[in-house]
């Protein structure tokens, strides 16, 4: 049996959820936010104390947050239940209220935690393992520069010696955060987005890299680890030797790339690396992500690409021209509130089909269109965006808010 | 007597290029095909020698420990001062302001030397980093109004051998309490307008086009209007400051 809660968290706790259901059922969100701020307006130190008795894995980095977090929770759900804040709600108050459901108690939890918030996640609930899987541009409004956030995480696992780290070897950023660790598991993801580390994180120097892949600091001695786990296409190689193959119902280098962090995190808290692939094959679409859906007779297929290195992975998973595609774009404080990476994005590759540019900020991105020499409209709303697209099947991409909302109302139409 | 081509060079992409900057290379090269100008974009990634007959230079935005390496290897090249000897024109926007500066700060507020082709000082702010929409009065002829987007924690104060790119209306720009934003001195132009300030700013890539190839036929920008649009009611109904 876990330790008891103290009767001020548990209270808390009630009260909390309590919110977060009344405010889904007036149709506010998921209520998490809400619910999560009674949390902690009644009990500060709720995050520790519902963390007491459990084993807690983190998932953080720019990309893949979600899907990672989804596979890792259905690996190690195969062993019991799990708890995990599956919806995306990654910040301190989607935390508690994730933890408080069930009254607390020792089932394990995978969270997804917001990169800004992953040094307090760490320090509060003293997770067992912390997936670190990518640092590149993103939300630069928010941030001022991304590699702020590796040398917060740096520090952050430097002072966790207890809690082990899955580190992706091919992200340098990644590296040298995950640098003070005191274990650290190394896997080969074979990740290609490289603009954010091409000056060393840790002295400013240039970064090598060859043609296999390996990469080092030509001024300090930053260079890849070898890994202990890597993807070699579909089949993730273990330390001993053995060769698993990857059988996933999610599409894409990324979602590979994801699936080996989450064994390799999986292996750290126990569970046999073929036992928890195989659980993850279950997964078919997170939180939308690949889902299709029907508009009238339109089936439309879903694709989240938040930042320049999730649009390189999206480009690949769009179906090709000439079918034609839609692309939102937002730019609300959690997409952040700035889009000029629209040109970072490589465009030019949807030559030759007709792209509907719809969101908030539709405009921006028939501009950059426009100079990609991309066919297009700017169409108002998601449903219209989808008829004007004038086909039966088509590709929906889209970044964050824009991306619920065209779930949202897509659903209903 | 120039070469009928254009030729764009994009410095430093993976140093200077944090906010899309590469865009404004894009831009620059369409507007002059779309008119029938041949143009060449040559991107120059670090290490590479930087070639010294290129008609237009670009710097962008970039990461302090990026900005320092990119500063370090042009000011080791000089390339870019025998270029602007010849008259090349050089549009920097956000560490580019900083880098073609007398100085600028390193992330411990020691000065770092910049290239010296503009007349600005950038020192490390005092206050908050100044990150939002950006607008300004042009206080160059012809142009209309400026708008972009900034995220900066330097201050940058112009000397008297530059002339401000414009006057505040939104926003920070140099930051230094004079209302100023950017700088300009002969074929120099740069701005804390980063990423594709040359997108939503046509008639500003006009003009640093017409300073290479002379008078331009108007193209239709229809579409940049409308953005354009948004953005000038976007920022004077203050809805900027909320959500």
């Amino acid at each position: 049996m876990p330790p008891a809660l103290p009767l001020r968290t548990r209270v808390a706790s009630g009260a909390g959820l309590a919110v977060a259901g009344l405010s889904r059922r007036l149709g506010a969100g998921e209520g998490s936010v809400i619910g999560g701020r009674v949390l902690l307006a009644m009990d500060r130190g709720a995050l520790s104390r519902l963390a007491r008795g459990r084993t807690i894995a983190l998932v953080s980095g720019t990309n893949g947050k979600t899907t990672t977090t989804s596979m890792l929770a259905a690996a190690l759900g195969a062993r019991g239940r799990v708890v995990t804040n599956s919806t995306g709600a990654n910040l301190m108050t989607g935390l508690v209220t994730t933890l408080a459901v069930g009254g607390g108690g020792d089932a394990p939890a995978v969270l997804e935690v917001d990169e800004g918030l992953l040094p307090k996640a760490v320090a509060g609930l003293r997770p067992s393992v912390v997936l670190l899987l990518n640092l590149s541009r993103d939300q630069l409004d928010r941030i001022g520069e991304v590699r702020i956030h590796a040398q917060r995480w740096r520090a952050a696992l430097e002072g966790a010696p207890s809690t082990s780290v899955v580190a992706n070897v091919d992200d340098p950023l990644i590296v040298w955060a995950a640098g003070l660790a005191r274990q650290v598991t190394w896997v080969g993801t074979g990740q290609r987005w490289r603009l954010d580390a091409y000056s060393c994180p840790n002295c400013g120097e240039q970064i090598d890299w060859d043609d296999s892949g390996h990469w080092a600091c030509t001024n300090c001695s930053l260079a890849r680890p070898a890994p202990h786990v890597a993807l070699d296409g579909d089949d993730v190689v273990l330390a001993d030797g053995r060769r698993v193959q990857l059988q996933l119902q999610l599409p894409g280098w990324a979602n590979r790339a994801n699936a080996v962090m989450a064994a390799a995190a999986a292996e750290a808290v126990g569970v046999d690396v073929a036992d928890a692939l195989a659980a993850m094959g279950a997964v078919a679409h997170v939180a939308g992500r690949y889902q299709v859906v029907s508009v009238g007779d339109v089936r439309v297929r879903l694709l989240l690409a938040k930042n320049p290195a999730g649009w390189a992975e999206a480009l690949d998973l769009i179906r090709p021209a000439p079918m034609p595609l839609v692309v939102g774009i937002n730019a609300r404080i959690p997409d952040g509130r700035d889009p000029s990476w629209l040109w970072d994005v490589p465009f030019e590759r949807l030559r030759g089909r007709l792209v509907i540019a719809t969101g908030d900020r539709g405009r921006d991105l028939a501009v950059r269109l426009r100079y990609a020499e991309v066919e297009h409209r700017f169409v108002e709303g998601y449903v219209a965006s989808v008829r004007a697209a004038g086909t039966s099947d088509l590709d929906l991409a889209a970044n964050y808010t824009s991306f619920q909302d065209a779930r949202r109302e897509l659903a209903r139409a | 007597m120039r070469d009928s081509r254009v030729s764009i060079a994009l410095l430093y992409p993976e140093l200077l290029g944090t906010y899309g900057d590469g865009g404004n290379a894009a831009v620059l090269a369409c507007r002059l095909r779309w008119r029938g100008i041949d143009a060449d974009v040559v991107t120059l990634g670090a290490g590479a020698t930087v070639p010294t007959s290129c008609d237009i230079y670009l710097m962008g935005g970039g990461e302090d420990g990026p900005q320092a390496l990119a500063a370090r290897e042009l000011g080791e090249s000089g390339a870019l001062d025998t270029a602007v000897d010849a008259g090349a024109v050089v549009f920097g926007t956000c560490a580019g302001i900083q880098v073609l500066g007398h100085e600028f700060a390193n992330p411990d507020g020691t000065p770092h030397p910049g290239l010296g082709l503009l007349d600005v000082r950038t020192v490390r702010g005092t206050g908050k980093r100044a990150v939002g929409e950006l607008l300004s009065e042009p206080l160059i002829d012809g142009l209309p109004t400026l708008t972009g987007y900034e995220n900066h924690g330097a201050v940058t104060h112009p000397g008297s051998g530059v002339k401000p790119l414009g006057s505040v209306v939104q926003g920070v720009g140099n930051g230094g309490g004079d209302g100023t934003e950017g700088a300009v001195s002969g074929r120099i132009l740069a701005t804390y307008m980063h990423g594709p300030a040359l997108a939503r700013n046509p008639a500003l890539a006009d003009l640093l086009l017409s300073w290479v190839v002379g008078d331009l036929a108007p193209i239709d920008d229809a579409e940049v209007d409308d953005l354009r649009a948004e953005r000038l009611r976007f920022v004077r109904r203050g809805r900027w400051r909320r959500r």
